[in-house]
Order: C-alpha cells, then structure tokens, then sequence
C-alpha cells in the first residue's frame, strides 16, 4: 500500500541513505531507531512536507513523490502534536473539513462525531494552552482522523506521556487500527514497538538494518544494535567451533547446544541468565568463568553488575545478593551460564 | 533583594533617571509654558485642525495601502532563504539611516512630473507634488522598516511546524497563511503597523520636501515658528502631541485587548 523506495536526503544533521520498506493495507509498521536518526524526516517525506533528494515514494501504487501536500490523504501527527494555539478544540479538529470545503452542519457533526471517539467532548469549546499533553494529542488525532486519510503517520506519539496515558493512548491507537487505519509510527522505544506494531523496521545510521514481525525482530536480532534495543545487553561475535564449543569475540570460548556444529554470527544471552557468585560452584552450568566487577548499576529490576571475563558481561542480580556476597566494583567474582541459555543467531 | 542595591545598581538607577528627565523634562516644561487659554484657542484654529486631520489621514492611510504590500513580504523574509537576503534586509533599513530630507529629495525627483511615474500620474490628472498622496508616500518612505521588520519578527515566532500540520491537514498554502500564520503573527504586525502610523505621522523632513502645501501639522509647526517664532508654534505643538498620544494609547489599548482575548 505504501511503498518507499531508495529515498536519499540529506536535511540539517540528519541523513537517510537509500531508504526502503513497505507497509501493507492495515498494517501497524513501527520504525524503531535511536533519536536523532532521521526518523522524523522520513516521515515528513512521506507527507509531502519535504522532498527527498532521490527515491520515490507510492501510494496504492501512484507515485506520489511530488504530489501535493493537501491532495495526499495522508495523515501526520507530529511529536509536538502541534495544535494551533490560536484556536479551540473544536476549530482544531474542524480545520481539516473546513479546507475541504465541506457543509457548515456536516462539519460540525463530525467535528463532534470525532471528539467523541477521542475522548475529548468535554474540551471542545477549550483553548489548546489549558489543556494536558495526552489531551492536546487526542486532539492532534482528531484533528488528523477527522481527515479521513488513507494513511496515518506518528511521530512519537507516546514520549511526552506519563505511563498511565500511555496505556490509554496505546489502547486508542490500536483501536484506530483496528478500524482499518494503516499506520506507520515511528518511535525509540523498544517496549512501546513490542506493544504495538505487527511489523517493525529497525532505523540504524539511516537505514533499516532489519524488517519483520517483532517477534522475528527481537527473537533473532542481527546486530548488536537491534540486540540492545530489545534489552539484551550480552551480544557477540561468535564462531562455531564444534557442536560443544563456539569462540566469543575471538578471545574466549563458551559451551554452546546449539544444535550446530559450524557458522559464524551471533550469541546472546540474558543478563538475568547469568549467575554470580563469590567462590567456584559446583553444578550442572558448563559455562564457568572468573572475573572482576567492573561496574554495578542499580536498574528498576536489580543491580546490573558488568563482569570482565575476558569479555565484558552483563548480569543481573537482586539487592539482597549483592548484600550476601558483599559484592562491590573491583571485586573477585564466578559467573557461570547454561549451555542452553546460550542463543546462537547465525548471520548470513 | 539585596543586590537590587549595590552599588552598581544605584549608579545605574541615577543614569537611567537622567535619560527619562531628557526626555521628559522638555515635553513637561513646553507644557507648562503653555496657558490652558492658549491651547483651547489654538485647537479652533481651523488651519490647526485641517492639517491635523491630514496628517491623519494621510499617515492612516500610507499604513494601510503599503501594509499590503509589506506584510507578505516579511512573511517571505521571515519564512525563505534567499540569494543577497542580508542585502535586501540591509535595503529595508536603509530609510531609518539616511537624513530624511535627503529622502525627500529622492523621492520629489521619483514623483515629479519629469519622472515617469509623474507622468504616468499626470496622464489621468494626479500630481504628487503638493498633494496628499505625494505626502503619504514620503510618510511611507521612512516609516515602513517599522512595519517590515515587526511583520517579520512576528512571522519568524511563528513554528513552521503549525504551518506544516495546516498544510497536512488539506490546507491550500493560501489558506494556511491567511488562518495560521497571519492571526499568530497578528500581535506584532499590529505593534508594527502602529509604530509605521506613529512615525510617519511624525514626519518632517521627507514630506517638507515633497509637499510645503497643503500643511501636515509637522510642517505648520515649523511654518509659524519661521514666520512668528517660538510663542507661536509651541501651542499646536503640545496640541500636536497630545494628539499624537491619545492615537498612541488608543491604539496600543486596542492591540492589547486583541492580546488577552
């Protein structure tokens, strides 16, 4: 349905470089980056608001590259939400029908009509600066829904939100959806991607390094950067050396099951997966190593204590075992790890 | 608090109240030096209250026909970059620099009759000089980088973004300057265009020049001071003034409301 092909752009500081993907009809297509990676031009392109470079962008299989801004029907809901400051609620979300030339009676119907869905009847006759974040972007998105677009483009919608609006807001968006809405959101958040989308683009020095559904995504990333965004801190180069052994970074080797018994790529584990403790222990871990605490950061689930074993590692343990061992940086430590906690994601 | 009093503060409180008595002390003590009996005898004079009128006038309306003009201008200085852009902004504050009757001088020879815009002026019976709209041009002349450059500071406050979503939202660019950037500019474009009446209301020199007769107020002043000196001419001064204030207050009221609507 939407298509973008080869777009290039260099705008301000950021750079998209030969930038592809497409987005069926009522898809929900989260392009995941960190900020700063042009995801906000992209999305401005896809408007109409600023022409690439080079590349194309189609609708519904009409090239619409250098189509006008107001003849696209496509929606853009910007970070900000830019609400116009000087008009009511009601005039926000009338402006789009009122540029279509539309009745006076049928403007007001769906101007209301609108506000209902969005949860925001009660703010109609308010002016923009009195109101909160999560309802000036409710009516960032009536304004934009009420359009009708083919096509619904959000920039961030979520970041400027408290967690409880952000259930809501997530709720809502999913509605829109469901209702037939393609749409395409761009975000930094992992968690708010997993919620959300049914097909994911990971954004990574202005291009998309890897496409699928978040599960194919996050269950075999295939870079460190992808790793790192689904929260999975132990990512490295890794040859397999045998079914038994696979090399990590070229320094050490670890006890791998694989199932392999050559290939190069990738190996990750959890953080959580990894035991520390203060002597050598005897169990069923084949992957036991000694080590020196680097560093130890306290996180909303426990400590992450980063290990030098060679390589640098990630664990994470609860407050009260630091406690026990009495564990602090510079510290003597044995960390050990399951052969089967050992992921294996080879890159062709 | 404290620091409110230091030293330094203090010296600069007793400078500042220095330049407030310049500017001040004069207007007060011409004031006082006018007989209440004077200033309502000037003010029926009726040569007094005609060129009053045209002053206004003329200066209103030199506002509101090159305000047309200007203000999409500054919407275009504020939004576009262009080649020599630091060279027309420095054009457009050129009239502020140079003496203004060398302004006139200029514009007499652009608007006489050997001109061709004097000419194209005489062919449908309309000659500028010694005329109101040969004045009002003058006023225009050195009042309009008021206007251009509070025009183009109101429309630089405005985010592009806004412009950007109007324009998303199906908007004609049209539409999106008339709905979103000219109403969220509309406070400075306003201070502006009052400071453009108030300046070319107030002009001498260029106008002198242009058009003796028939006399703007700032011309009679300077016609009776010659022909009967300083007695003569401070009454419509201070008539002239007052005037000049109340427009002044009026207006700056009538922006304000429009502020906190």
């Amino acid at each position: 349905m939407l298509k973008i092909k080869n777009i290039s752009k260099q705008y301000k500081d950021f750079t998209l470089d030969n930038f592809s993907f497409s987005v069926n009809s009522g898809d929900y297509f989260i392009l995941l980056g960190e900020s700063g990676t042009g995801k906000s031009l992209l999305l401005e392109i896809i408007a109409g608001l600023i022409t690439p470079d080079k590349g194309e962008v189609f609708l519904n299989n009409i090239n619409i590259t250098f189509k006008k801004i107001q003849k696209r029907n496509i929606g853009l809901v910007f970070q900000d939400y830019a609400v116009f400051p000087h008009l009511t609620v009601k005039n926000n979300i009338a402006y789009a029908l009122k540029a279509k030339k539309l009745k006076k009676k049928t403007i007001n119907k769906k101007t209301i009509e609108w506000a209902e869905k969005m949860n925001i009847s009660h703010l109609l006759e308010r002016q923009p600066k009195t109101l909160s974040g999560g309802e000036l972007q409710r009516v960032a998105l009536a304004r934009t829904l009420a359009l009708e677009p083919v096509c619904l483009l959000l920039d961030e919608p979520l970041s400027s939100l408290d967690i409880h609006l952000r259930k809501e807001l997530r709720y809502l968006l999913r509605k829109i959806n469901n209702e037939g809405i393609t749409i395409v959101h761009v975000t930094h958040d992992f968690e708010e991607a997993i919620a959300l989308a049914n097909k994911i683009g990971i954004i990574h020095n202005g291009k998309i390094v890897q496409e699928g559904t978040p599960k194919e995504v996050f269950h075999n990333p295939k870079s460190k950067f992808v790793a790192n965004l689904s929260g999975i801190k132990n990512f490295y180069n890794a040859k397999i050396k045998s079914d038994e052994i696979v090399m990590l970074e070229n320094s050490i080797e670890f006890k791998h099951f694989s199932g392999r018994t050559h290939g190069s790529g990738f190996v990750m584990f959890h953080s959580k997966d990894v035991v520390v403790s203060k002597n050598q222990i005897d169990s069923s871990m084949s992957n036991n190593f000694q080590g020196v605490i680097v560093d130890m950061i306290p996180t909303k689930h426990g400590v992450e204590v980063i290990i030098d074993i060679g390589i640098i590692i990630s664990a994470l343990i609860t407050q009260n075992s630091v406690d026990k061992f009495n564990l602090s940086k510079d510290s003597s430590v044995w960390v050990g790890i399951k052969a089967l906690a050992i992921k294996f994601v080879e890159n062709k | 608090m404290k620091n409110n009093y230091s030293a330094l503060n203090l010296i600069f409180i007793f400078l500042g109240s220095i330049v407030l008595l310049f500017i001040v002390a004069p207007l007060l003590g011409m004031l006082l030096n006018t007989s209440p009996a004077e200033l309502i005898e000037t003010t029926k004079d009726e040569e007094v209250q005609k060129s009053i009128c045209l002053t206004l006038t003329t200066s209103f309306l030199s506002t509101i026909v090159f305000a047309i003009a200007a203000i999409p201008m500054a919407y275009l200085l504020a939004r576009k970059d262009f080649p020599m852009k630091q060279l027309v902004l420095g054009i457009i504050d050129l009239p502020i620099v140079i003496p203004h009757s060398a302004a006139g001088i200029a514009i007499l020879g652009f608007i006489s009759r050997d001109s061709v815009i004097g000419r194209i002026a005489e062919s449908v019976g309309l000659n500028f000089v010694g005329n109101p709209a040969g004045i009002a041009i003058a006023m225009a002349f050195v009042s309009i980088p008021f206007l251009l450059n509070a025009a183009r500071d109101g429309f630089m406050g405005v985010p592009e973004r806004l412009e950007k979503a109007a324009l998303n939202l199906g908007a004609s660019p049209t539409r999106v300057f008339f709905t979103i950037s000219l109403p969220l500019a509309w406070r400075n474009i306003v201070s502006g265009l009052i400071l453009m009446f108030a300046r070319g209301m107030s002009e001498f020199g260029a106008v002198v020049i242009v058009a003796y007769h028939p006399m703007i107020t700032p011309v009679l002043i300077y016609d009776r001071f010659g022909a009967f000196g300083l007695k003569y001419a401070r009454p419509i001064s201070v008539v002239f003034i007052i005037v000049c204030l109340v427009f002044f207050i009026i207006l700056r009221m009538l922006a304000k409301e429009k502020k906190t609507q």
